[in-house]
């Protein structure tokens, strides 16, 4: 054990020593936090509406300025005819078509049926959807006002019960601090072992007696402490810069940092053990991380991924932190709703590292 | 007593037989000197006795352990150093020491005497603080022998220990060797310097990953009927080898 210590000595010597690492240990991480939640934010605001009113009734008009009061439309014009709007779409000019049918209020009255058609242009998809999705939670909204039933949208109302404003930065900078995590764990213990072999310093480890763990952990326990530094500089920038705390428990995200940094430390360890050259390990890391990442649901919803790409995502281990870091920012999950995840990460932890161990040849 | 033994030892790599069927022993403390043109198998044949690689065939026993069972117990006996400087150039002198020290098992206070001891030996004491990166050649080799030692193994082996230095720094680093020895550590060296040959008790000149000569350099140059250990090698090499 007291070679461990021999072993860590140098390791954090290295690391400190190194001109270059701990700048982008620290530097970067705080950066992307500043910035990619303002470029990976997805909420739309100045969605072009044009709206079609064949009613041109005293509801029509309030509907009308209820949709645009929401701020997130901005009105193209007010047309007679449905090919008019159609017109301005093709012309690129509104995104989204909102019509009223004749009879809307006097149907609304009398407390029947009714209905308004929303027409939105999917070239841009994420416009379109979001735009139709935000279009139906107003809609929903008036239609409650105006009659006694309930929302007719239920689902809607459900998805932005924890994010009430809908502020996708309270959503992205969670995902983007598992992100970082990622990042560091993954990439940082990619080039380690293998600069060594390049180096050709392995050598003189290898033809001594030290054991294969032993050598593995002095690799693992560095990265692991950084992580946690960094994931306390970047709850701390969460904090100064969004404002954002999570609702449940630091505790329950350390924790889960703890077993996660763990598994993708092991990944890169795997990665550098069996790779010769150091860009053959930054290629096969690149190629998870890049998959890891666009698959676990931080940029895009999984639910809105093909049925295949969904049942990808179950051998993601980013999407598991992803989600378990929402629900305790967001939602104050605590480690009860998430035991399922815990065993999940913990089990890929214990892949990974065995992975490292079985791909170090000590010869 | 011998520690080593080879029999038939053999490492094929696809097609290529790297090293083919070579038998020798080396006595405890003897210097042994392992000759061979670029590419002869020397290398191989070295790593497969440090338990860095595993033979295709053949049987060896080295400090009393098989190389093919107990590769990790062969390694508590040896000290090796590589053509490659394999010390951490980014931590200094007295960090290098200290880490291959804490790993052959020194501890504390005995690590501590160890380490002011091999520094006043090599004369490097006002040197322990320098980034290793930055000594000359001549001192590195020198520093990697001494933490190739620290542990007082059975035997050392010397990949080339001297290449890139000039004759009056190897002969420097060869007293270091000849200390070693006297200390009873055997040491197994390669080296295609001819006057580093003369040093050693016996050599073995390998071609295309043969032994085909085995002797002290005296009788080798009297059966070659050769003036220097140069003309046994070309001697040698020549009539068998393809370089």
């Amino acid at each position: 054990m007291r070679t461990l210590v021999y072993l860590l000595e140098k390791e954090f010597k290295q690391i400190l020593r190194d001109r270059f690492l701990p700048k982008i240990i620290f530097i970067v991480p705080i950066l992307q936090l500043l910035i990619l939640p303002f470029a990976a934010d997805f909420e739309m605001r100045n969605i072009n509406l044009g709206i079609i009113d064949r009613d041109h009734s005293a509801s029509s008009v309030r509907l009308r300025e209820k949709v645009l009061s929401s701020g997130y439309f901005r009105l193209t014009d007010v047309f007679n005819r449905y090919d008019e709007g159609l017109a301005s779409i093709e012309a690129d000019e509104s995104d989204m078509l909102l019509e009223i049918p004749a009879g809307f209020e006097r149907l609304l009255m009398r407390g029947e049926k009714t209905g308004v058609h929303i027409a939105a242009n999917a070239v841009n998809g994420t416009k379109g959807g979001l735009g139709s999705a935000y279009l139906n939670a107003i809609l929903a909204d008036f239609h409650s006002e105006r009659t006694s039933l309930p929302a007719m949208d239920t689902a809607i109302a459900y998805t932005h019960l924890f994010n009430p404003h809908l502020n996708y930065k309270n959503y992205m900078v969670p995902g983007i601090m598992v992100f970082l995590l990622t990042l560091i764990g993954g990439f940082l213990s990619t080039l380690n072992i293998v600069s060594e072999k390049e180096k050709g310093t392995i050598e003189q480890i290898n033809v001594s007696p030290v054991p294969k763990a032993l050598f593995l952990l002095s690799k693992l326990i560095p990265f692991w402490i950084i992580g946690f530094i960094l994931l306390s500089l970047s709850a701390g920038v969460a904090w100064l810069v969004y404002g954002l705390t999570p609702a449940g428990s630091l505790g329950v995200i350390y924790l889960f940092a703890a077993v996660y940094l763990i598994a993708f430390t092991g990944l890169g360890l795997a990665i550098s053990a069996i790779s010769a050259n150091q860009q053959q390990a930054m290629f096969t890391a690149f190629f998870f991380l890049i998959i890891f990442a666009l698959m676990s649901g931080l940029f895009t919803p999984i639910n809105s991924m093909p049925e295949w790409a969904q049942r990808m995502t179950l051998f993601n281990p980013v999407r598991y932190f992803v989600e378990v870091m929402r629900m305790v920012y967001l939602k104050g999950s605590g480690l009860s709703d998430l035991s399922t995840h815990f065993i999940i990460i913990t089990l890929f932890a214990a892949v990974f590292n065995a992975l490292a161990l079985v791909g170090y040849r000590k010869r | 007593m011998n520690v080593i033994e080879t029999d038939c030892l053999s490492k094929q790599f696809g097609n290529f037989t790297a090293v083919d069927r070579i038998s020798f022993t080396v006595a405890r403390g003897e210097i042994f000197g392992f000759l061979g043109a670029n590419g002869a198998g020397k290398t191989t044949a070295m790593r497969m006795l440090c338990g860095l690689s595993v033979p295709s065939s053949g049987r060896a026993v080295v400090a009393g352990c098989d190389i093919y069972r107990e590769q990790e117990r062969i390694k508590r006996h040896i000290g090796y150093m590589s053509q490659k400087f394999s010390l951490y150039n980014d931590l200094t002198v007295r960090e290098n020491i200290r880490l291959f020290g804490g790993i052959y098992g020194l501890r504390g206070r005995q690590l501590a005497d160890k380490a002011e001891e091999l520094l006043r030996l090599l004369g490097l004491e006002s040197e322990r603080h320098t980034l290793v990166r930055s000594l000359p050649l001549g001192w590195k080799q020198k520093l990697a022998f001494s933490v190739a030692v620290i542990h007082e193994p059975e035997i050392v082996f010397l990949d080339e220990p001297t290449g890139g230095v000039d004759p009056a720094t190897r002969r420097r680093f060869w007293e270091l060797i000849y200390e070693a020895a006297a200390r009873g550590i055997t040491v197994f060296v390669t080296t295609h310097y001819m006057d580093e040959a003369e040093y050693c008790n016996r050599v073995s000149i390998m071609v295309d990953g043969r032994i085909e000569a085995l002797d002290k350099p005296s009788a080798l140059k009297s059966a070659f009927g050769a003036a220097d250990m140069n003309e046994v090698f070309l001697a040698v090499t020549r009539g068998k080898g393809s370089e």
